[in-house]
């Protein structure tokens, strides 16, 4: 399942817990942006084998229909799953201003 | 029970009570014994633990955390050059709200390498959000042990339990050992919300931006104050059970009518309150005040204890470069919120292990009552 941003995103004071823990998707800013390039999933080459989302060190990556699906909220455009990709169906493409 | 042990020693023998489930460490001197000591108890079975052995500080407090993290209770303990490799997960363990606690032998920090003790390794951690506590015997330092534990789990802040390097950690004295039934009854199993679950699953340790940062780390200085009220709660239990009484954030010696007083950290108080006597017996009025816990720091109870005092002196194993004794730093404040304007003199001392003597406690007392420099070295004669 793709990680997801609930849709409450504003906490009072006496909401924050005062450790950091909390059920997920809460409490979490999104943080991508100093990516400088984006991976683009070639959707027709995509076999689901699942190699980028073990290697993501963002844990960005999930599988849905059996195919990669990247979350660009947080993705910080490391390239790690473009080098892991053995059948290159992922490329790199600069981030348009 | 009364045995015959060494700091390291009865602290090992607190930790056996407290029965942590995992005990992660790394040796070194003057540590080590107090890891030797718990490896034994594991292996003869007489401490129920995980005993995990790591290639560095950096991995024990580590280790600690993923275990407090899986809601159990944890132990490490360390000193000087390891305490500061361990330096960055103090402040993950503080800020992950992990009530893991630790034992610091006190010990001076390379270069010139040195293994003798000084303060300068904890008081350099003084702002990584943990409770910091220094004993000054062997039976303190297993009371230590327990309450570290009670007072960490009741504010969800690590604890630091510091022993001086070699005079307290190597030193033998008679020291009684509870039961453990009154430990079970003081120190029951640790229980939290703030653990891994299947049943209730989290997002543990996580990341927090501008927006809501700021709220974690003042709720993280409010559980540092708050522990002040659960430290004396802590005190009042423990006094109930063992029937060991201990006097809060600090221990007043003599300082009623005393004009002149000393503050000061560890082992070095007991030689403080002889040389009161000393000077006691020649007519003079003197008193010692031992700050027990540096963090919270005991604001409020030192303003109480100096008051009426003519002049203060503050004898410390640290420095900090360029400024002063980081002690003194922290008493002036007080005295300044205590609206205490009196004068208050620095003296460096006991660097290196170098021995601090009763004469050079003497000479404090006298350069406190007839004036002298801002910052003195022991031992240092400068034009």
């Amino acid at each position: 399942m793709k990680p997801y941003l609930r849709e409450k995103t504003s906490f009072s004071f006496a909401e924050v817990p005062s450790d950091t823990s909390f059920e997920a998707g809460y409490l979490v800013s999104k943080n991508a942006g100093w990516r400088s390039i984006r991976p683009v999933i070639d959707i027709e080459k995509c076999v689901g084998c699942m190699q980028c989302y073990l290697y993501c060190p963002d844990g960005v990556i999930s599988i849905e229909n059996n195919k990669a699906v990247i979350d660009y909220d947080f993705c910080k455009g490391c390239g790690i799953c473009k080098k892991i990709c053995k059948i290159n169906a992922i490329e790199m493409e600069a981030e348009k201003k | 029970m009364k045995k015959f042990l060494s700091g390291n020693e009865a602290f090992a023998e607190g930790i056996r009570l407290a029965r942590p489930a995992i005990i992660s460490a790394y040796p070194i001197t003057p540590q080590t014994i107090v890891v030797e000591r718990l490896s034994e108890m594991v292996e003869c079975g007489s401490l129920r633990s995980e005993f995990i052995h790591v290639e560095s500080e950096h991995s024990a407090l580590s280790c600690a955390m993923g275990a407090s993290a899986a809601g159990v209770r944890a132990f490490t303990a360390t000193s000087s050059q390891g305490l500061l490799y361990m330096a960055e997960c103090l402040y993950y363990a503080s800020g992950g709200r992990f009530p893991i606690v630790m034992m610091n032998a006190n010990r001076s920090t390379a270069l010139p390498w040195n293994i003798y003790g000084d303060q300068r390794d904890s008081i350099s951690q003084l702002d990584s959000g943990w409770i910091q506590a220094y004993a000054e015997n062997a039976q303190e330092s297993l009371d230590l042990a327990l309450m570290s534990y009670y007072i960490a789990e009741k504010t969800s802040t690590p604890f630091m339990v510091n022993l001086d390097g070699f005079v307290l950690t190597h030193t033998y004295e008679e020291v009684d050992i509870p039961d453990e039934e009154q430990a079970d009854k003081f120190l029951p199993p640790y229980e939290t919300d703030n653990k891994l679950d299947l049943d209730d699953p989290k997002n543990m340790a996580f990341s927090a931006g501008p927006d809501y940062n700021y709220i974690f780390k003042f709720k993280e200085h409010q559980a540092l104050l708050n522990a002040k009220k659960i430290i004396k709660k802590a005190e009042k239990d423990f006094a109930e059970i063992f029937g060991r009484k201990y006097s809060g954030l600090i221990e007043n010696y003599k300082t009623e009518d005393a004009e002149f007083i000393l503050i000061t950290i560890g082992s070095i108080a007991g030689l403080c309150r002889k040389t009161v006597d000393k000077l006691r017996a020649e007519g003079r009025k003197v008193g010692v005040v031992r700050l027990r816990y540096l963090r919270p720091f005991p604001t409020a109870e030192l303003v109480g204890s100096v008051k009426n005092a003519k002049a203060v002196g503050v004898p410390e194993k640290d420095i900090s470069f360029g400024n002063e004794g980081t002690v003194f730093t922290n008493v002036n404040s007080a005295l300044f919120q205590g609206k205490i304007a009196i004068p208050s003199y620095n003296f460096i001392g006991g660097l290196g292990g170098k021995n601090i003597s009763h004469e050079d406690i003497e000479n404090i007392f006298d350069l406190i009552e007839n004036g002298a420099e801002r910052v003195n070295f022991i031992g240092i004669e400068v034009e």
